[in-house]
């Protein structure tokens, strides 16, 4: 059963404009993996040229953190929803 | 939160009916008017999330308030930035600010600081006030208030936006988490497209500048459950409010349990961003471009008064596009490039544009890549088209 990932604003340009997207994996790893599958031009956001997850975005399953749980191992289950939430340092100053 | 040892202050009597609304709640009353008189806060811009956040502030009867800012009010700050009115266009913020503030309640002492905040003032700056409420518009201010109030202990009611999209915790207070447990680093410049850039709704700092004169109310008083450890997500379009966990990384360089910075540090060189790269469009731009790669609005305008076959290849967002164009330019945005690129097929010499220079300088790049060898990046992009060859068109 695929699973729910919610596309912040800043990176709905890589997926089509769509805010959510669903994509098949029994961990959030596996997930992202497919997700960058279907949008490539997503996976230099998310991760760095060694593969790793960037630092200036963090995932969340459900409410939790990843890095708090098990990283990219984190297992997820039916109904499950993924969150990509990026820094942001906009203040609507200029 | 200041404890003297002198009588706490007591309210007059044009205090007692101006706050009647405050005093006769339970959870406020005379205790929490008064320390809301005692306190102070510090205001980090006066752009769309300082406006309301102070003006609400000021409201409340926080006893000091302190705003940094050191820009000016132009027109394409009153769609958001309240606090400033049409005639105020021109003035520096902080004047506009301070009329306006002692307007709502002038029993409130407003200090300004016309600087912009470094490592060489932050923690002097930061140090004489109770609570941030950090309203800035960039990575490399954002850790360093973030760091500076680690390093004070002084907690920090943060607010961000984009677009339609809204952030806001609170950062640095006892026991809770940092920025930087959040976000241990900040993107490369350029990658993350700035207000300027993006857009935001103008109603939107409204509400997330609010949210963070509510967090300090909070604090000051000591009341309810303050956003430490929480992360609140706000979607305007879907009118959606998310509240995820936030947790202290025992790892994190600045709060950690071993910390390494201990120090203000260089935040610019931090955050990737070299002093000449100032531009609100993007960051990183034309500079990096070699000379050959590079047309100006005056030469643009020669080809065009000579009938020469020139292809004006506009890279900005269709809405950008009508607001304003150069004449018989193509659109064809940054984002929807790499897949149109058999349109551009044949073509030899193009200038390419944006508003200012930068996406159009990332353009340039990915055209040479791709083997157009005649593409060119209009320096400064339709802003000085405008202003040298155009002033009949409108800038945004």
């Amino acid at each position: 059963m695929p699973t729910r990932i919610l596309i912040p604003t800043p990176l709905r340009v890589y997926t089509g404009k769509q805010d959510v997207v669903e994509a098949e994996g029994g961990t959030v790893g596996e997930l992202l993996a497919n997700m960058t599958e279907t949008y490539a031009d997503l996976r230099k956001h998310l991760y760095d040229d060694d593969g790793k997850l960037r630092s200036f975005v963090a995932i969340y399953l459900n409410d939790d953190d990843i890095r708090f749980l098990e990283k990219e191992a984190t297992p997820v289950k039916a109904g499950d929803t993924v969150s990509i939430i990026p820094s942001v340092a906009g203040g609507g100053a200029p | 939160m200041t404890a003297t040892a002198a009588a706490p202050p007591a309210l007059s009597n044009a205090e007692v009916a101006r706050y009647s609304r405050h005093l006769i709640m339970p959870e406020v009353g005379m205790d929490g008017q008064l320390k809301l008189k005692a306190a102070s806060v510090l205001c980090i811009g006066a752009g769309g999330l300082g406006s309301p956040a102070a003006l609400y502030l000021a409201a409340a009867g926080v006893g000091r308030l302190g705003i940094v800012d050191f820009d000016v009010v132009d027109y394409s700050n009153l769609h958001r930035q309240v606090i400033h009115g049409t005639p105020d266009v021109g003035r520096p913020k902080l004047d506009s600010a301070r009329d306006r503030l002692s307007a709502i309640n002038p029993e409130v002492r407003v200090e300004t600081h016309e600087v912009a905040l470094s490592s060489g003032n932050a923690l002097d700056l930061l140090g004489g006030y109770d609570v941030v409420v950090d309203g800035t518009d960039n990575f490399p201010t954002r850790y360093l208030v973030n760091d500076a109030c680690v390093l004070l202990g002084k907690p920090n009611a943060y607010g961000s936006i984009f677009r339609f999209e809204g952030q806001a915790s609170v950062f640095a207070a006892p026991g809770g988490p940092c920025y930087r447990c959040l976000y241990p680093e900040p993107p490369p410049p350029g990658l993350v497209p700035s207000c300027a850039e993006g857009g935001v709704l103008g109603i939107l700092p409204g509400v997330v500048g609010t949210i963070q004169a509510t967090e300090a109310v909070k604090l000051i008083m000591g009341v309810g459950e303050p956003l430490v450890g929480r992360f609140l997500i706000y979607d305007a379009l879907r009118m959606r409010f998310r509240d995820l966990k936030l947790r202290r990384d025992p790892d994190c360089p600045v709060c950690g349990d071993r910390p390494t910075v201990t120090e203000l540090i260089d935040y610019e060189q931090f955050c990737g961003v070299t002093p000449t790269a100032g531009g609100s469009d993007g960051g990183a731009g034309e500079g990096t471009a070699p000379a050959g790669d590079v047309a100006t609005v005056e030469q643009l305008k020669a080809q065009l008064d000579r009938s020469d076959d020139v292809f004006i290849l506009d890279v900005r967002e269709p809405q950008e596009h009508r607001i304003c164009a150069i004449p018989g330019s193509t659109l064809i945005p940054l984002g929807d490039l790499p897949a149109r690129l058999h349109e551009l097929e044949g073509r030899g010499e193009m200038i390419v544009h944006c508003k200012s220079g930068a996406r159009s300088a990332r353009a340039v790049k990915l055209l040479r890549e791709a083997g157009f060898a005649g593409a060119k990046n209009l320096r400064g992009g339709i802003l000085r088209w405008i202003d040298a060859i155009d002033p009949s068109l409108p800038k945004y």
